[in-house]
């Protein structure tokens, strides 16, 4: 000290773009993270639910006498129990527990909290029901039928009243005379005068199936009231402030006294966006134990009382002019809803918008019923209808295509979306690299020329076939304001070392949010990852988000940081400035220095000055909120409007072999492009594409849930099969930057994106190889097997 | 009324004692009884890999294996792959899957890891194709595998100097 100091000067160094590590990494491969399977809190004890042992029955008695007289059990807790439970869910037509009948095989009828498991597992084959049957409606067709069985005859208000059904989703039916659980009706445009002006019209069944989200991690619960009476849940949500207010509402309780940690959770996929009856059982297990209550399902709980995603059986009428121009899409689905209402019913939001928007569409109709049956109930899950909607939409692409003989890439190209246009639908597309993406993919899987030489070979001696298909999707990539509000809160200190914490209301569900969102803050205020701490999982700190879903937390919650960031940065360049005397627009932030912008002449270390701000008599702290709400719209009536502020877009090239003597398909390669506005995280994003390919994979190839007759024959990882490592197909990936405007940093959202095209493109894989047409999933050796050999089942429904 | 048994064992290097239920698996002892949970519980009947440990050298679902069958046997978890300064492998398994971008939610990762370090011990020169077979048992739902793969070839390269 005192020598003069060297004068240094600091480069500028961007992250964006970068492979920058995930923050949590270390931990969990170490296995010291903390999830919530491997919490324990002192005096804790374990609950468990009794469920249906039938699928569709009255409830004659239940005799819980045994199992409370059980040493260890400290609750045993039956409808009669909590007359004051309140139907929970999208349409509030479930009670947690069941007093008047079981509805399906998962119904939860009794539930205990014990010392130990193994007590309460012994308790609850102690309990003993009577049950009287009634007939079973398993297939939708069915339960749409005039006279079926109703599913749900009573409306479910705990007063007799139905003022429940005024809350919730938009149209439901609960207590009507029929089991229509939610419709919707979208059009713009005239069909009929789309059909009159086209040359070809084609239409088709295709029918999709039954797949569960199978997250590592089992879904869990741990409850505790304090000594004032306050709730504190530590719970998997993905979307915890929604979820203290349902809670709130459920539990009839003031919201203040709720709050919920987000331990580090074992997946989420969308599974997480509902409260179900096992968490809602387990805060009333806790009530009546006086107890910290901790709640774990098994695996083939996880199976059986997971949510999955919807069943759809859908029929597309479609037409185009010789020219290739489309002309009109008409659209019936028929939905299975299972037995009670959660977020798989109101998926056709973002069907139609597939359906009415992914090409330029001039006249679309969509008309949807979901219908109650006594099957496991649907959730919502990466892609939310999208994957069901584009196995559809894309499959007709190529068959249009074929029917005029246009190749199906040019096809695509003439219709795609471009820039500046809006949609019939509403939606505006202010950066679209949907043209780049197709052509991308079809460059570099040399897709033209690949095509035509499968389908010359065909015909040719061989078992093996090799066959390409194409497909491309639309999401929303900006948030989507289907809530009062779409934003997220952001709350950020500094340290007088320069350390950051960023308090986001964001969750972390392993797709690397905390990363990406330091990332953005370290951009904004020169800093190294190491200043970061997140803090992002306790309702009582964080601000307010609406939840990790619809792809929007890198875009809502990106901008929310940077939002905060910004303000932090005005404030040290105002005490830089005035400390050295110049205008603050001389300033910037790089390396953890104040520096000179002009010539990067590093002045004085941030956290001398962030020090000498604090310890002055004018003391202050840097400490700044930002609140982001995106520039979109609620749909109006008619479902229209721009709902996202952006859009993400994707074109997938999927390669099969497929096995004519055993029916096997495998992938062998999957060539992307994805607009994604701009590369934030490069090792992030590479992930999220790579693993969104494979659960797409899996739903097109192995993934299966099997019902029978409302029984579920394969809850465990034996007869579900997932994708494994030796099967997963050579992936190359593109990114297109379209520099979105309004994203942070230009970026779009990506989570659910890379899932959506796969069965599609592999549908159309098969039928270049094979020349059959496939129109129901999954792919499995003997569907293929029967359909190269004329025994193809094509699904059929007559539309309302 | 469970039946106890008292077991002796090494645990990541240290010799230790149990008193175990008869019907428990090594996957409870550990979670419940000694009280490490990095090995995590995804299926219960050895489908899935999430809860890999490695019994006298050989890879094992502990959850299919019974804790008093870890009488007299060498033990090793997650924490001790972990902790264990002189495995160079085990440090370099554990940057490969942070560089590479291995883990995304990480409940299989502790399983992975574990499988990956005894892959290696007993195929030294596998390749791409017979890492991805020697890691087929572990189930991973969010990464599609490609960079848990990556990582474990390129400590296998490195290990080969290649």
């Amino acid at each position: 000290m005192g020598v003069a100091e060297k004068i240094r000067f600091i480069q500028r160094d961007s992250l964006i773009g970068k492979r920058i590590v995930k923050m949590d990494a270390p931990e969990k491969i170490e296995g010291k993270t903390r999830y919530i399977h491997d919490i324990s809190l002192p005096g804790q004890l374990h609950g468990k639910i009794l469920r249906s042992a039938r699928v569709h029955a009255r409830i004659k008695s239940i005799d819980v006498s045994a199992a409370r007289a059980l040493p260890g059990v400290h609750a045993v807790i039956t409808a009669a129990d909590v007359p004051d439970q309140r139907p929970i869910g999208v349409a509030r037509d479930h009670l947690p527990l069941k007093s008047d009948k079981v509805r399906s095989q998962r119904d939860e009828i009794a539930a205990v909290a014990a010392d130990s498991e193994e007590i309460a597992n012994q308790a609850l084959k102690l309990i003993k029901v009577e049950y009287e049957d009634l007939p079973i409606l398993s297939d939708p067709r069915d339960a749409l039928k005039r006279g079926a069985v109703l599913i749900h005859p009573e409306p479910h208000g705990a007063d007799g009243s139905d003022e429940h059904l005024k809350k919730g989703a938009p149209v439901a039916f609960t207590g009507k005379p029929d089991n229509i659980a939610m419709r919707f009706d979208y059009a713009h445009g005239d069909v009929a005068q789309g059909e009159a002006e086209s040359d070809v019209v084609i239409e088709d069944t295709f029918q999709l199936h039954y797949v569960t989200h199978c997250c590592m991690g089992v879904s869990g619960i741990i409850a505790e009231f304090d000594a004032s009476g306050n709730l504190l849940m530590y719970s998997n949500t993905q979307v915890p402030f929604l979820h203290k207010r349902e809670f709130a509402d459920y539990l009839n309780m003031d919201p203040a006294r709720i709050r919920i940690i987000q331990p580090p959770i074992g997946g989420g996929f969308g599974s997480k966006l509902d409260i179900y009856p096992f968490e809602v059982i387990c805060v009333f297990l806790a009530r009546a134990a006086k107890r910290p209550v901790k709640l774990l399902f098994t695996r083939e709980e996880e199976f059986l009382a997971s949510p999955t995603r919807q069943p759809v059986l859908l029929t597309l009428r479609s037409g185009c002019k010789k020219d290739g121009t489309l002309t009109f899409r008409q659209v019936n689905t028929l939905h299975d809803n299972g037995a009670y209402t959660s977020w798989g019913a109101t998926t056709p939001f973002v069907m139609m918008q597939t359906f009415s928007s992914l090409y330029r569409v001039p006249h679309c109709d969509y008309h949807t019923v979901a219908v109650y049956t006594n099957n496991p109930y649907a959730g919502s899950f990466r892609g939310y209808g999208n994957l069901q909607a584009t196995f559809a939409i894309e499959q007709h692409m190529d068959m249009l295509a074929e029917a005029i003989g246009m190749d199906p890439f040019d096809f695509r190209l003439k219709n795609a979306q471009e820039a500046g246009e809006v949609t019939g639908q509403g939606m505006s597309f202010k950066s679209c690299g949907f043209k780049e993406c197709l052509n991308t993919v079809a460059i570099r899987s040399e897709y033209q020329n690949k095509r035509k030489a499968n389908q010359a070979r065909q015909k040719a001696p061989g078992v093996i076939k090799r066959g390409i298909g194409m497909a491309s999707m639309l999401h929303v990539g900006g948030g989507a304001k289907i809530y009062p509000s779409d934003g997220c809160g952001t709350i950020l200190k500094l340290d007088d070392f320069a350390n950051v914490t960023l308090i986001t209301g964001a969750s972390e569900i392993g797709q690397g949010s905390e990363t990406v969102l330091s990332q953005l803050v370290c951009e904004e205020l020169g800093l190294p990852m190491s200043a970061l701490t997140v803090v992002n999982n306790d309702t009582a700190i964080t601000p307010w988000d609406v939840g990790v879903h619809a792809s929007r937390t890198t875009f809502i919650a990106g901008n929310s940081a940077i939002g905060a960031a910004k303000k932090a940065k005005v404030k040290i360049l105002a005490a830089a400035a005035k400390k050295f005397e110049c205008p603050e627009a001389d300033l910037d932030l790089r390396g953890g220095w104040v520096i000179k912008a002009a010539t990067g002449e590093a002045l004085i270390d941030l956290p001398r000055l962030l020090r000498s701000l604090h310890f002055t008599d004018k003391a202050e702290l840097v400490m700044t909120t930002f609140y982001y709400e995106p520039p979109s719209v609620h749909q109006d009536k008619a479902y229209k409007g721009d709902v996202s502020a952006a859009y993400a877009w994707a074109t997938q090239a999927v390669e099969v072999e497929v096995d004519t003597e055993t029916g096997i398909v495998r992938m062998l390669k999957v060539t992307c492009a994805h607009d994604v506005g701009r590369v934030l995280n490069r090792l992030g994003i590479e992930g999220q594409i790579e693993g969104g390919v494979v659960m797409g994979q899996g739903y097109a190839l192995t993934e299966n849930l099997m019902i029978e007759n409302g029984v579920m024959k394969n809850p465990n990882f034996r007869d579900y099969k997932l994708v494994t490592a030796p099967e997963i197909p050579e992936m190359d990936i593109s990114f297109i930057e379209s520099m979105d405007g309004e994203g942070p940093q230009g970026a779009k959202g990506v989570g659910e994106a890379p899932a959506i095209c796969i069965a599609a493109a592999t549908a159309n894989a098969i039928y270049n190889a094979t020349g059959v047409r496939m129109y129901g999933l999954p792919f499995t050796p003997e569907r293929i097997y029967r359909a190269l050999h004329g025994k193809s089942e094509k699904p059929s429904w007559k539309p309302l | 009324m469970s039946l106890m048994h008292d077991i002796a064992f090494t645990l990541n290097g240290v010799k230790r004692g149990a008193t175990v239920r008869v019907d428990m698996s090594a996957l409870d002892m550990l979670r419940e009884v000694v009280g490490l949970t990095g090995t995590k519980y995804g299926c219960g009947e050895g489908e899935c890999g999430a809860c890999t440990i490695q019994v006298d050298g050989l890879s094992i679902n502990s959850c299919l294996m019974f804790a008093v069958d870890c009488h007299g046997r060498e033990v090793v978890t997650i924490e001790g792959l972990a902790d264990d300064p002189a495995s160079g492998r085990a440090a370099a398994l554990r940057d490969a899957f942070v560089e590479h971008g291995a883990v995304q939610c990480g409940f299989c990762t502790p399983g992975m890891m574990m499988q990956a370090s005894h892959l290696l011990d007993k195929h030294p020169h596998a390749d791409e194709a017979g890492i991805k077979r020697g890691i087929e048992g572990n189930i991973c739902r969010c990464t599609g595998y490609k960079k848990i793969v990556d990582a474990i070839v390129d400590v296998s390269k490195q290990e080969r100097g290649a």
